[in-house]
């Protein structure tokens, strides 16, 4: 228990609150053999938001290898392809796709294919190459593949899919942080975040906790309204921008 | 320093914003353009997804003509019966633009649209004032000969049309259907590029209804403001892309840079004014036309569905 007590200890002097009270909880606790705790359950997008940083951060009771996974709230993406036609580049075909999340990063300490078979993270879909996308119409095999690619290849570009798993650092053999990265365009909603012990190839244990990203301040109230009182929002920038003209008008004129 | 667009939902710097409608802004006070047509591709090329570069074009240029129509009405210079007559016709014609626009969009072709319609556009004005001013300054260097008003009282197919009003201001005896027409025109090109349509509606008024140049101008800007402001309207209530954040940093921008604007081009000879202008379009265009000719660096894009 010493071990675990100084690793508490070392979270409290890294400065972070929430853990504070599993701490006084440890010793009844100590079946659990994974606690984790993000530095922030929010992210909120203000005026000045430029993308951001979580840090998830978490103890195992014995060693054992952890698994990260974020996955952002599922929204309907649509895949389209570009042709030649007299000259100029049109899209042409498109593949529709249900459900694909509209963020999605891994993380873990070691190479995952190391620390588990590819068998049990397909099971538990771990990694980009373990997301199932399913198009709304069938596609044949090969379209399957290239716009499952395409789609992926672009989320990347996007800033929105990680590109391969972020670095887990463990602090000693329990205590485990790594930092999520939000960009400027991630969007809003409730993600999902998983954190898997993996011990012998195999999950130990599974831990979820959710993460909400959400407009706050003046950009979420204009956002809001111009979505609620759409007809209101668009006379009122018609408004602004009579005003703003009569104004520039009279500035103008007293030169 | 960034700030986060609520309704383009990006964050963007906002001395470039700012810097970007004072850059148009000092165009337009330069050539007395609207600069619907510089601001909105762009805004484009620096990233905002097009359908809200469009929209909130539409609603800094109604900003952009009210403050030009005060000294046009002041001096007279506004034919309100026309005025109004163009703008039943921009009305009806912005109106099923954006319906257009919206039908586009689920298609996956407004952004087609919107370039092509660029390109082609562009490409005509800009040629067609670079080849007029390059013709003028020669002209003038040469000081030969005058330039041939067209007479004013020719009788063509167009004075065959019904339903003839009589337009005193302009002085023209015509069918109402001509600036309907050219008004319904006008109206879906502001819907679907995001412009005044100045750079068409002139041309418009003066060779096809005949008006007078003096009251051209003034007369335009009163119907754009109606348009655009229709426009801006019905894109918020339809698609929810006006950002009113973004249009406020275009006109702060706009509203300094005429200013200067007008005050270097009066310094300028009105025709290298004209090819400098020309040639600044002729390259807006020449860049869409490239970017849609030259093989994409990934031929798929992804787009979310709800759109």
């Amino acid at each position: 228990m010493t071990v675990s007590s100084r690793a508490l200890l070392a979270i409290v002097a890294l400065g972070i609150a929430p853990i504070l009270g599993l701490g006084g909880l440890s010793k009844k606790a100590a079946a659990d053999p994974l606690v984790v705790d993000l530095s922030n359950h929010l992210v909120a997008i203000t005026t000045g938001f430029t993308g951001t940083n979580v840090l998830l951060f978490g103890a195992v009771e014995d060693e054992g290898d952890v698994i990260v996974t974020v996955r952002g709230p599922d929204q309907d993406m649509v895949v389209r392809k570009k042709e030649r036609k007299v000259g100029i580049w049109v899209n042409s075909e498109s593949a529709r796709y249900k459900n694909v999340p509209a963020y999605y990063t891994s993380a873990a300490n070691r190479p995952m294919d190391i620390i588990a078979p590819a068998d049990v993270l397909l099971d538990y879909r771990i990694g980009l190459k373990n997301l199932r996308f399913v198009p709304e119409s069938k596609l044949n095999d090969s379209d399957q593949k290239v716009y499952r690619e395409a789609l992926v290849r672009n989320m990347q570009s996007a800033g929105l899919f990680g590109e391969r798993p972020a670095k887990i650092s463990f602090l000693s053999n329990q205590l485990f942080r790594t930092d999520i990265h939000f960009p400027a365009n991630t969007p809003t909603g409730t993600y999902t975040i998983n954190v898997y012990l993996i011990r012998d190839g195999g999950v130990a244990s599974v831990k979820t906790t959710p993460l909400v990203v959400s407009k706050t301040g003046v950009s979420a109230e204009v956002y809001e309204f111009a979505h609620r009182y759409s007809a209101l929002y668009g006379i009122i920038a018609v408004i602004i921008a009579v005003v703003a003209g009569w104004i520039a008008s009279v500035a103008f004129r007293k030169r | 320093m960034q700030i986060y667009l609520p309704i383009a939902e990006i964050s963007v710097n906002i001395f470039l914003i700012l810097g970007l409608g004072g850059g148009v802004g000092f165009l337009s006070g330069l050539f007395g353009v609207g600069g619907g047509f510089l601001i909105t591709p762009l805004l484009i090329f620096y990233g905002i997804p097009p359908a809200v570069s469009v929209a909130t074009a539409a609603n800094q240029i109604v900003a952009s003509s009210v403050s030009g129509v005060f000294a046009h009405w002041k001096r007279g210079n506004v034919d309100l019966k026309m005025g109004l007559v163009l703008l039943a016709g921009g009305i009806v014609g912005s109106t099923v633009g954006v319906w257009v626009f919206a039908w586009l969009r689920s298609l996956g072709q407004i952004d087609l649209v919107i370039s092509l319609c660029y390109v082609i556009f562009l490409g005509i004005i800009g040629g067609m004032m670079l080849f007029e001013a390059t013709r003028a300054i020669f002209r003038t260097r040469r000081r030969s000969g005058q330039i041939r008003r067209s007479k004013k009282h020719q009788h063509s197919f167009i004075h065959g049309l019904p339903f003839k009003m009589r337009f005193y201001r302009s002085g023209l005896y015509i069918s109402a259907l001509l600036p309907l027409a050219v008004g319904f025109f006008v109206g879906m090109l502001t819907a679907l590029m995001g412009v005044g349509g100045g750079f068409v509606m002139v041309p418009a008024m003066i060779y096809l209804l005949g008006m007078p140049t003096g009251v051209v101008i003034g007369t335009s800007l009163f119907q754009i403001i109606f348009v655009t402001a229709n426009v801006t309207f019905l894109q918020s209530v339809q698609t929810q892309t006006v950002d009113v954040a973004l249009a406020i940093l275009l006109l702060i921008g706009g509203v300094i840079g005429a200013q200067f604007g007008a005050q270097f081009g009066a310094r300028l000879k009105a025709e290298h004014l004209r090819a400098l202008l020309g040639l600044l379009v002729l390259s807006v265009c020449l860049k869409l036309l490239f970017d849609l000719v030259i093989a994409p660096s990934d031929l798929y894009s992804v787009m979310p569905g709800d759109l």
